[in-house]
Order: C-alpha cells, then structure tokens, then sequence
C-alpha cells in the first residue's frame, strides 16, 4: 500500500462539517417531533372502534415499515412534483423522515399503550387516589417510563439515518462530506472521517439519555 | 430522449429485484457468519473478548450504514485490492449484519435459564452434549423470528448500495426514471416490489414468533 493518508486537508472545511452537524441534529429533532405527532395519532387510530380508521392505520404503519426510506424519500422529492406538488430538498427530507418515524414510533407507542392495564386503574382508584392523580401516576408516568428507551433509541437511529437524505441534495453532515470529497479528492479521509464523528454524538446522546432515565425515572421510584 | 413507461421498463425493474434478493442473501450468510462469532465473543467468559466484541457492535451500530458503505468502496481500493460497488456492497452490509444477528443470537443464548446449564451438568453431560443437546436446540427457537424480522431491516437497506452505483431495485429505478421521466410510476412500483418482498418475511417472522413463542 502507497498510499498517503492526508488527514489534514480537511481541516480548512471545518466550518462546512460544523454547519453539517447543525442541520442533520435538526433534522432529526424535528423530524422526531413531527414523526412523534404523526406516531401517536397513528396508535390511537389502530385502536379507533371504526374498522376503516384501524384499517387506515394498519396500512399506513405496514407500508412504510416493509418499504427502504430511501425509496420513499424519492417518492417525495422527485414522485410528488409530477402531481403538482413541488418541495425544496430539505422539506422533502423533514416530510419523508417524520412520515418514516410516524410509522415505527406509532407501534412503539402502542406497546406503551398496552402496558397500562385496566386493573391498574381500578386499584389506584380504590387506593382513592383521583381521577387526575391516577391518570398521572398510574396510566401516563409507567407508560412514559415503558416506552423511553425504545424512543432514545429511535432517536439515535434516526440522527444516523438522516444521512441518507444527503442523496436528494441536503447538505446535512454527510452532504458535506460529499461536498469536501469533491474539492479535496481525499474521498476515503473524507468519508472516515465524517462516519466516525456520527459515532460521538450516538454516544453522547446514549450517556445524556440514560442520565435524563436515571433522573426522572430511577431516582423518583426510590424516594 | 425521454420515452414512455413500458413492459421493459417493468422486466428491467423485476431483473434488478434480482439483484436486492441476492445482495440481501449474500449479506446474510455473510453477516451471519460473521455474527455467530460475534455472539460468541460476547457470550465468552473471558473480559478482553467481550470488549473487543462490545466495540465492534457500538462502532457497527454507532455509525450510519451509508457511511461504512462509502468508506468502504472508497478503502479497499487503497489496500491495493480492486473493488467493485458489488463487493463493497457485499462487504459492508456482511459486517452491518453481523453486529445485529450477533446480538440478536446472544441475547437468544442468554435467555436460556443458567439452570439449564447446572441440570445439564448433574445429569453427567459435557459441555458439548450441554451446549448441542440443551441450550442451543432452545436458543435456535427462541432466535428464530427476530432473526427472519431482522432480514426484512436487510433488504431494505441494500437499497442503499444504489448510492455507490450498485444497479439493484432502487438504482435500477433511478435509471429508469432518468429516461422516462415517470418518477412516480416507478418509485411507486420499486416501493410495491420491496414490500412485497419485505411483508412476505414479516408475515413469517410473526407466524414464527407465535408457533414458538406460544405457551407451552
């Protein structure tokens, strides 16, 4: 192998990856926002007493699961156009990330759901606790609590996944990394190097969300 | 020249489904392998191996599919070794695989009681006839459905080779759509091939999780 590796050639393109790790941390914020609303109207409608609305639900939530993001982020961007509907790159992505994650965090949701059970509402009524203080210590808190480490986890999956977005032209983290491996030509720098700083904040945002677990759920239940 | 959508198109579509089931085949077999040791590993009774497997799974997990892909389409060639998208594919996704499968199957062989362990032991079998005769029979069945649910997580995400130029369903559809200008009609049938693909091994995951998830 003659190779030199060139390391340093990327370091004048700083401020590109720092505006890339800007835009792909919003996007998977707001993409989660909107995939959490879009989840949690989903979950109440699989379990609607209309037939057509929990049929409705249950399609929505099988297509996307048993389709590749990447197809429907093309269906987005360059299908919808060709209906009159056309969207700048980064809408699409927030549009096709949120509709991906409504259909994973709907079922995470669910499951959420189904972990409070009747009984348990009955006994915290008769434990005379009020309709309010059972709804908040009873049904929301244990099911928040059941539901939080699959939604960290969703989370960190998502931030990962907002790189295949750079496809349709979004300048995020991995966009930039095409962009620098076009001026640099230092493409396997370029590419290591990027790959391995999503690899920080997967990390970082697994510590911070144990903490926040460890704070308000962990610590509350021993006092 | 911009053309209308036609049969071929549609024949063109099908042949490069081939390609997604077969990249997802190879990066199975791959990964599994891969994976078995990886479980292994983990499951040792031996500290430096855990960790050793316990990085590899985080910086496999930790890191965007996409990323290795590039990463590695882009490095081999520099080890002096001639890659094409088709090998990088292949490779990348093995080792994607194989930090999934490897945690899906410890996890099998963990939940297996340690008690079956010691009962195995005080009937006066050896290690091997506990490992082959006890534990594994029950942990095989119990890796089974996550095992088939994860695949579908596989070939969805061979449509990410398109994005280093491998001509599978999604590459394929963007050839396509680049001469007809029909983006609609043929994302939208790439979308009904995969999931059809796709909710095919889902339908069996779950029909394997309840036969050997029921009670018994």
């Amino acid at each position: 192998m003659n190779y030199n590796f060139k390391f340093s050639a990327l370091w004048p393109y700083m401020p590109e990856i720092l505006s890339g790790v800007i835009l792909t941390l919003q996007l998977a914020s707001v993409a989660m926002l909107f995939g959490l609303a879009i989840g949690l109207a989903v979950a109440i409608g699989r379990v609607s007493s209309r037939p057509a609305i929990r049929m409705a639900a249950r399609v929505y939530v099988e297509a996307i699961r048993n389709t590749p993001l990447l197809v429907q982020l093309f269906i987005v961007f360059f299908g919808l156009p060709s209906l009159g509907l056309r969207l700048g790159a980064n809408t699409a992505a927030v549009i096709a990330l949120s509709i991906n994650l409504g259909a994973y965090s709907a079922e995470i949701l669910r499951a959420g759901f189904e972990s409070v059970r009747v009984g348990q509402v009955e006994a915290g009524r008769s434990l005379g606790l009020t309709a309010a203080q059972t709804f908040r210590h009873v049904v929301l808190f244990p099911a928040i609590k059941a539901i939080y480490p699959a939604l960290a986890s969703q989370f960190v999956l998502l931030m990962l996944t907002t790189s295949v977005v750079s496809s349709i032209g979004v300048t995020e983290l991995f966009g930039q990394a095409a962009f620098i491996d076009s001026r640099t030509y230092r493409s396997f720098e370029v590419y290591t190097l990027i790959t391995l700083s999503y690899l920080v904040f997967t990390l970082g945002f697994r510590a911070l969300f144990s903490a926040i677990y460890w704070a308000v759920f962990v610590r509350r239940s021993h006092r | 020249m911009i053309r209308e959508f036609s049969l071929n198109d549609l024949v063109f579509l099908l042949e490069a489904l081939r390609w997604t089931v077969l990249l997802a085949l190879v990066a199975a077999v791959g990964g599994g392998l891969l994976g078995l040791l990886v479980a292994i590993l983990r499951t040792l009774a031996f500290r430096p191996a855990n960790w050793l497997a316990l990085s590899y799974i985080n910086l496999v997990q930790g890191t965007p599919l996409l990323g290795q892909l590039f990463v590695f389409f882009f490095g081999l060639p520099l080890l002096g070794v001639n890659v094409d998208a088709w090998v990088a594919a292949s490779i990348s996704l093995s080792i994607y695989a194989s930090a999934f499968l490897g945690e899906i199957w410890r996890g099998s062989l963990q939940s297996v009681s340690s008690r079956q362990w010691e009962a195995g032991a005080s009937l006066g079998l050896t290690y091997m006839q506990r490992l082959t005769h006890v534990i594994l029979p029950q942990a095989i069945r119990i890796s089974i459905a996550p095992t088939v649910g994860f695949l579908v997580q596989l070939v969805k995400n061979t449509s990410l080779a398109a994005l280093i130029g491998f001509v599978e369903l999604t590459r394929a559809s963007q050839i396509i759509t680049a001469a007809t200008f029909a983006p609609l009609t043929v994302y939208g049938i790439a979308a009904v091939l995969y999931f059809v693909v796709c909710f095919s091994l889902s339908q069996l995951s779950q029909r394997l999780e309840r036969k050997y998830h029921a009670p018994r």
